[in-house]
């Protein structure tokens, strides 16, 4: 059975409180999805609208064109990895993984054979008797990740399943998951407020924000294209600059600001005289020679640096009380300006997105 | 008896005492400092509370049931002869349970067995009554109401209960009674033309000694099942599960140690409960309790009433603690 997910307006509300608001997107059979965004922003609640724990207040949710509404979780064809994992205390490893199976009445012996297969393809075998509450953090996320395969499920649901672990762990999970992922073949559908990790793991990722969808894309249409101001602030980091834009075509607009007009793409249609945020990244700024006039140069005191060893972050004075951040690569010499001086930095306006004023997410 | 009580008395004095004689009054001191819970509270406080606690298990029950112990190897003579030649210890009281009277037709005493084995298994029926009329409630408190709602239920739960027992009692009796509230509605919906006599048949009996406990059974359950990550119903949900076997292989596992101390509540107060079976049991059936009372009050006899009274609480430890075993509980779970 095909297992594409498709959200067909889907809204979701509390009382007066609408956690999801006209959600639209579809997923295809075998991808890897991700819904980012910051605490709160409704992704849980999008994942249990799928799952069948809810039912969306209005529109549809369709699994392999089927709506799904009023079906359970229990006859969904997905699994449900929890936030905090949800593992059986009192049941052995095995136990845990094998429990979906003993559910649809699989014999005993066929139950063994199936964790066993679960459990070297998680690289646990040797643990197949231990309570799970002797195991790691890594390898209850492995055992959890089992216990949902076993049941053959076509969509698996992640609920921000490395939030509990430490750094290090969390890196070795991604391609580790992304591995799981590209062996099984099902669709995964990712949930997590990190955007180190839907960058780099999956193959589309829905960025939210207070329960709208702003931007569903590939990581590098997200990062180099965002939709939205939420989407520029929220993904990598942004320099915002705000004005009114004085000149505009299909291709590129330009806004006055303090430091004079700054051109940039116009993604968004927008129009002379719209309120505007041009966004530019730090590692799209760089020291110039140029003058202040010229268009797209930036003249303003440092007032901070960082040293990072292969680079130095810089910071410029900025519009408000919030610094201008770019980067320099250290090639040793001299170069590297001081506290204290101004200097002048240019960018590409082919690499700078001027967006419609909207809010940015916060730090 | 007075000489039982002087015996037992010096053992304690010997195993207090015996440090200081044995070592030197100052080791003995650097001793008693040198334990942390003396270091926390202090030297008068930590004294306090251990004669407290020595001194309310010692008098209030450790004495007292000793006494009975006693008692129950006793002859029941007459006041002017206690202390006698004649008071001596003796089975008798035990045998008696066993094979009645010597001479009796019959070999065992099946009056008195019938009884006590009647009030066991009805004491474990009220148990099982109770656990499944409390366990969803208890589920439905603890997993599934929110707030104000298990709150509220809760009320509802315990203001019944100021009802006092007898009260309580004879309320059901007026429920069940042959021209009772549930026979006048039997009867007027036209089920039944003469009513149906409850309390012959023990049905009042039964409910009365359920609803009696169910608090007992209702909060261990509550304490238990609220601790379970909701996380994990739902897991199993999702993995397929329907709702029975979630809550047997998930909620009742996690709740074993509340179903535990529950079932043991309960069963242990039914065995031993008095005035409902006093008031609502049926004209034929009697509760082991009210044959331990008879020999107290009605026969006078106090040795063999204590005799009784030790079988049963010995049964009943028994009891409990083979079921325990079979559901492989541990006994210092039930006091989680
Ligand atoms: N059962 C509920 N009743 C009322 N409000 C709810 C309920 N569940 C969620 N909400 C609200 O909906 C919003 C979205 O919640 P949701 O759990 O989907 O957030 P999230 O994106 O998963 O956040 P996090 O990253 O912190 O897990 C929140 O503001 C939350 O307070
Ligand atoms: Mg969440």
């Amino acid at each position: 059975m095909s297992a594409d997910v498709e959200l067909d307006h889907v809204t979701i509300r509390f009382g007066d409180f609408t956690a999801v608001d006209d959600a639209n997107l579809r997923i295809e059979d075998g991808e890897f999805f991700s819904f980012l965004g910051p605490s709160g922003c409704g992704k849980t609640t999008i994942l249990r609208a799928v799952s069948g724990f809810m039912d969306p207040t209005e529109g549809e949710v369709r699994i392999g064109g089927r709506n799904m509404r009023g079906i359970g979780p229990n006859r969904r064809p997905t699994a449900l990895i929890f936030q905090n994992l949800a593992l059986f205390p009192l049941m052995t490893v095995a136990d845990n993984i094998a429990f979906g199976l003993e559910v649809r009445g699989v014999s005993k012996f066929e139950r063994r054979k199936r964790a066993d297969e679960l459990l070297a393809l998680i690289a646990l075998s040797d643990q197949a008797d231990k309570l799970v509450t002797a195991l790691s953090g890594g390898q209850r996320q492995r055992v959890a990740i089992a216990r949902a395969l076993a049941v053959e499920p076509d969509v698996l649901l992640l609920d921000e399943p490395l939030s509990a672990l430490d750094l290090k762990l969390r890196q070795h999970m991604r391609t580790e998951l992304r591995t799981i992922q590209q062996r099984v073949g099902i669709t995964f559908i990712y949930i997590t407020h990190d955007q180190g990790e839907a960058l780099t793991m999956s193959d589309r990722i829905a960025v939210m924000s207070q329960g709208i969808i702003q931007q569903v894309g590939n990581g590098s249409e997200i990062y180099n294209n965002p939709a939205t101001a939420f989407v520029a602030s929220f993904v990598g980091e942004n320099n915002p600059f705000h004005g009114h834009v004085s000149k505009a075509d299909d291709q590129h607009a330009v806004m006055d600001t303090k430091f004079g007009p700054l051109r940039g793409r116009n993604s968004q249609g927008l129009r002379a005289g719209d309120r505007a945020i041009l966004f530019v990244r730090p590692e799209s700024l760089s020291l110039t020679n140029g003058a202040a006039g010229d268009g797209n140069v930036i003249e303003s005191p440092v007032v901070n640096e960082e040293f990072e060893g292969h680079f130095v972050k810089i910071y410029l004075a900025g519009e408000g009380p919030k610094p201008i951040g770019l980067s320099v690569t250290n090639d040793g010499a001299d170069s590297i300006p001081n506290v204290g001086d101004t200097i002048r930095v240019a960018f590409d306006p082919e690499r700078a997105n001027m967006l419609p004023m909207g809010e940015l997410a916060d730090e | 008896m007075s000489d039982f009580i002087v015996l037992f008395l010096a053992v304690l004095l010997a195993l207090l005492v015996k440090p200081l004689v044995e070592k030197r009054a100052e080791a003995f001191a650097a001793a008693v400092t040198g334990i942390t819970f003396v270091q926390r509270n202090g030297v008068m406080l930590s004294a306090y509370l251990i004669l407290a606690v020595l001194g309310w298990a010692v008098f209030m029950i450790i004495l007292p049931q000793l006494y009975m112990v006693d008692f129950s190897f006793r002859h029941n003579l007459p006041f002017d002869q206690v202390g006698g030649p004649n008071d001596t210890h003796t089975f008798d009281n035990y045998r008696y349970l066993l094979f009645g009277r010597e001479g009796d037709e019959e070999m065992f005493n099946w009056l008195h067995l019938k009884v006590f084995f009647k009030t066991i298994l009805a004491s474990a029926c009220v148990t099982l009554f109770d656990l499944a009329i409390c366990y969803p409630i208890a589920y439905y408190m603890a997993q599934v109401a929110r707030g104000g709602k298990a709150r509220l239920l809760v009320l509802c739960l315990i203001i019944p209960f100021w009802v006092n027992e007898i009260l309580r009692a004879f309320a059901f009796r007026i429920l069940f009674g042959t021209s009772g509230v549930i026979n006048s509605v039997l009867m007027g919906l036209g089920f039944t033309d003469q009513g149906v006599d409850f309390l012959r048949a023990d049905v009042g009996l039964y409910a009365g000694l359920t609803y009696a406990y169910i608090l007992l059974m209702i909060f261990p359950l509550y304490n238990a099942i609220e601790s379970l990550d909701h996380n994990q119903v739902e897991a199993a949900r999702d993995l397929g599960s329907p709702w029975w076997r979630i809550h047997f292989r998930v909620v009742m596992p996690h709740a074993k140690p509340g179903i535990a101390s529950g079932c043991t509540m309960v069963f242990m107060l039914s065995a031993g409960a008095l005035a409902a079976p006093q008031i609502l049991g049926g004209p034929s059936s009697l509760w082991f309790t009210q044959v331990i009372y008879q020999w107290f009050f009605t026969g006078l006899n106090w040795p063999q009433g204590s005799a009784y009274a030790f079988v049963l609480l010995a049964t009943c430890i028994v009891f409990v603690m083979t079921i325990m075993r079979v559901f492989n509980v541990r006994f210092g779970e039930i006091a989680k």
